[in-house]
């Protein structure tokens, strides 16, 4: 979201460079999710918890059905498709919802409860950090979707858009380790 | 009000006022649950991250970033406020990479001053055996204050030379991201407020490391702690990000990746760790903090009932110790790496020489940042940790000494038959290096499994920790500070209360290292707040404690010259020391925008001394540049 008033070549350096930044964040972030995924082997070993196996894999699902329509609200707009682009958005922080009501609502309903030792520290401890990243996704798209409804973004200028969508990508990529890290390595007890 | 115009009041009223709607909510939702009202430690956390959201938005550190995302645009404001004093921007939000530089490095020093104050208090206790002025609950908190309130205030100092130096070194108009610098600044303010009001929650008794299980039951001041560090550690990571795009992006035409200054690669390699390694102490952290409030068994050996009957494995403590130190080894070398810069940049120019090896130089950097991330565990051989990573971890820690032994090359190469000058950056410069000798040849002992079961936790850890902070760190920050001070002040410092400074804080820290060192290697052991007079060692510690004062007088001596300098000096030249970098081309003090013009880079950086060589063309549209 820069000024409007400069120029193409100036808004792609711009742009070039807020891409590098953000990257970096999640090279970042990485870090400290790759620290919730060695907690997790450190204390689990080859066991897991019984979990809802069909609740993950429906959660699961959503989330990756999630990134489609994201990455169709990024083609839209960088199509000019205004309202294809805001409706895809609508649907991606509606998946989003399921999903946390799927984590929230089922998942942490279980016979595991945060206080039962390794087993609860680690399940809810990824499955809450990565929820809180969902959440900060879904407020993200909130903001974009608003200055989209306002008229903002264009098929040349769009990183807000962009940079929400990797963003959201992203958590669902931490999704794809954490999914089989706490629901299919190991044996059940 | 007038007060009200000063950026920081306005954040403190509103982390005060934070942190009252914290408790006042978390009272709230237990009453509506049906809890007991009053439970401190929730109310505590809860106010404490809406008083540090109250912080930043009080001082003003997210209004653009709001406008933006109602979908406003905000120009960028540059130079001195107009309706203001000028030095009234040092204390609200500005976007001036010189002025944010500054706002660190002064922050950096009180942060400093405080904690080698509190390192006074305890000294002071342990120059006699027996207890005689604190109790020894206050002497854990005061040591624990010490530590993480020093390595806060390094990482501000660290930030400041950083913030300063690397856009001019490079030739950019400022950072990449302004805003995000101001952020990254203004955060950690409520962060050094939570640390230091952990002292009036009953402080904690676990030292800087914060290991459980004692952290998980050590008192409310721990909290508080873990949480100021974990703003702090936000200010890592988003500065970091933010220098690396800086140099990736930015770097003036001609400024290929090898004529960068040598203080820039420093800058990459420390960003490089701080980007990455800083989550695993926040996550560490949050872990314990989790445990603490909800009771999650991160640590925690012993299961519940319900835990053994879903078949849980049991916490385990040493856990956090990988996660700790993934984070606060690598951390001490983001503290020494732009240390060892400075000695690296500033040699040459009061050699006159080249810089001997400047390939290696930089690449020395990278290299003990990535060898830093594998060498963790020599924190933990006497932890219970698995004994097959003892060997890997032993001989991974001796590798860094490659890199660094490159470093001492160097500048023994640099100095060698060069035309020496003396001022007071040269000695602090030169002082650097004696004293990160003795932290360097002090570190392998620690790193060998054998000698370390015996070191570990003694006095020799605390000695050489120390030598390694000052030769890295203290020293060559004090030569940045009075090297550039002309460039920031446009006044010169005085030389005498310079070399005063020099002379009372190298012998002084001497005494303090070796002093350590000895009594750690006749039985004092760490953290204790007494000690057994059959020891012998009360000789020692009374030197210990003596050359503490010195050093803090000598600290004293260098605040009242800058801080006198800064007005009352002689008006400085542009180019003092006749520096072949960039930001030495252009007048004292360096303008609101440092480059009027931009400048190309057609030869290499430390050619001092070698007839005909160019390093800056500083007006490339007007005839070529006179050779230094």
């Amino acid at each position: 979201m820069s000024a409007s008033a400069i120029s193409q070549a100036e808004y792609e350096q711009q742009e070039s460079a807020n891409r590098l930044g953000l990257w970096l964040f999640f090279a970042s972030e990485a870090f400290m999710f790759a620290g919730l995924l060695v907690a997790r082997f450190y204390l689990w070993g080859d066991t897991r918890p019984h979990l809802d196996q069909a609740v993950a894999l429906i959660i699961t699902a959503v989330l990756l059905l999630s990134s489609y329509s994201m990455n169709r609200a990024e083609v839209m707009i960088a199509h000019d498709d205004r309202k294809g682009f805001l409706n895809s958005l609508l649907i991606t922080a509606a998946l989003g919802v399921v999903f946390l009501i799927g984590v929230i609502g089922f998942e942490w309903q279980g016979h595991i409860r945060p206080t039962d030792g390794a087993f609860g520290a680690v399940l809810y401890g990824m499955t809450g950090m990565h929820a809180l990243h969902v959440v900060s996704g879904i407020v993200f798209i909130f903001i974009v979707w608003n200055n989209g409804r306002k008229g903002h973004y264009s098929a040349d200028r769009h990183w807000g858009v962009h940079a929400c969508a990797v963003w959201w990508h992203y958590i669902d990529l931490v999704w794809v380790f954490f999914y089989p890290a706490l629901y299919l390595i190991g044996t059940a007890q | 009000m007038v007060i009200f115009s000063l950026g920081i009041i306005r954040g403190i009223v509103g982390q005060i006022v934070g942190t009252a709607v914290g408790l006042i909510l978390v009272t709230l939702i237990r009453l509506l649950m049906g809890l007991p009202a009053w439970k401190a430690e929730p109310a505590m956390i809860i106010g404490a991250l809406i008083g540090a959201v109250g912080f930043m938005i009080g001082v003003g550190a997210l209004s653009d970033w709001f406008k933006w995302m109602g979908g406003k645009e905000t120009p960028m404001h540059h130079g001195p406020p107009t309706d203001k004093p000028a030095w009234t921007r040092y204390f609200s939000v500005d976007y001036n990479h010189k002025v944010i530089g500054v706002q660190y490095a002064v922050t950096g020093i009180l942060l400093v001053l405080v904690a080698g104050s509190l390192a006074l208090i305890f000294r002071t206790e342990l120059a006699q055996t027996g207890l005689q002025y604190i109790e020894a609950a206050t002497f854990n908190t005061l040591f624990g204050m010490h530590g993480i309130v020093m390595i806060a205030g390094i990482l501000l100092g660290v930030g400041g030379m950083i913030n300063y130096l690397v856009p001019l070194m490079i030739g950019a108009s400022d950072m990449a991201f302004p805003r995000l610098n101001a952020f990254g600044f203004w955060i950690n303010v409520p962060g050094a407020i939570l640390v230091i009001s952990a002292l009036f929650m009953g402080g904690w008794d676990t030292g800087w490391t914060g290991y459980p299980p004692l952290s998980v039951l050590a008192p409310m001041g721990v909290q508080a702690f873990m949480l100021g560090v974990y703003l702090v550690g936000i200010s890592s990571i988003v500065g970091s990000a933010n220098t690396l795009v800086t140099v990736a992006k930015m770097r003036a035409p001609g400024m290929s990746w090898f004529r960068m200054p040598i203080f820039v690669w420093a800058a990459v390699a420390t960003s490089i760790i701080q980007l990455t390694a800083t989550q695993l102490i926040g996550l560490s952290f949050l872990m314990v903090t989790v445990e603490r409030v909800l009771g999650m068994g991160f640590f925690n050996p012993v299961l519940t009932a319900h835990a053994i009957e879903v078949g849980s494995p049991p916490g385990n403590v040493v856990l956090f110790q990988h996660l700790f130190w993934f984070y606060s080894h690598p951390a001490v070398y983001v503290f020494i790496l732009p240390g060892l810069g400075i000695i690296s940049e500033l040699l040459p120019v009061f050699a006159r020489k080249p810089l001997f090896g400047y390939k290696w130089i930089a690449l020395s950097s990278l290299a003990i940042a990535l060898v830093g991330f594998l060498v963790w565990a020599h924190h933990m051989f006497t932890a219970g940790m698995e004994p097959f990573l003892r060997i890997p971890f032993q001989f991974a820690t001796m590798l860094v000494a490659v890199p660094t032994g490159v470093k001492f090359f160097s500048w023994v190469g640099t100095i060698w038959r060069g035309k020496l000058e003396f001022p007071t950056p040269m000695l602090f410069v030169l002082g650097a290096i004696s004293v990160f000798l003795i932290g360097g040849l002090t570190g392998p002992p620690n790193g060998t499994v054998t000698t370390d079961l015996y070191l570990h936790d003694t006095y020799w850890i605390v000695g050489h920790f120390h030598a390694t902070m000052f030769g890295g760190f203290i020293f060559p920050f004090f030569a940045a500070l009075y090297y550039w001070f002309p460039k920031a002040t446009g006044r010169m410092y005085n030389e005498r209360l310079g070399k005063l400074h020099f002379w009372l804080i190298l012998p002084g820290f001497w005494v303090q290292s070796l002093g350590q060192i000895a009594v750690g290697l006749l039985g004092m052991r760490r953290r204790i707040a007494d000690y057994d007079p059959a020891l012998g060692i009360q000789n020692g510690h009374v030197w210990i404690t003596v050359a503490g004062y010195v050093i803090g007088l000598s600290v004293l001596v260098m605040i009242y010259n800058l801080a006198w300098s800064a007005r009352k000096g002689p008006v400085a030249a542009a180019n003092p020391w006749r520096s072949r970098s960039p930001e030495f081309q252009i007048p004292s003090p360096i303008p609101e925008h440092s480059y009027a013009e931009a400048f190309v880079i057609t030869g290499e950086p430390y050619d001092y001394g070698l007839p005909g060589a160019t390093y800056v063309a500083m007006n490339p549209s007007a005839a070529p540049a006179a050779a230094d």
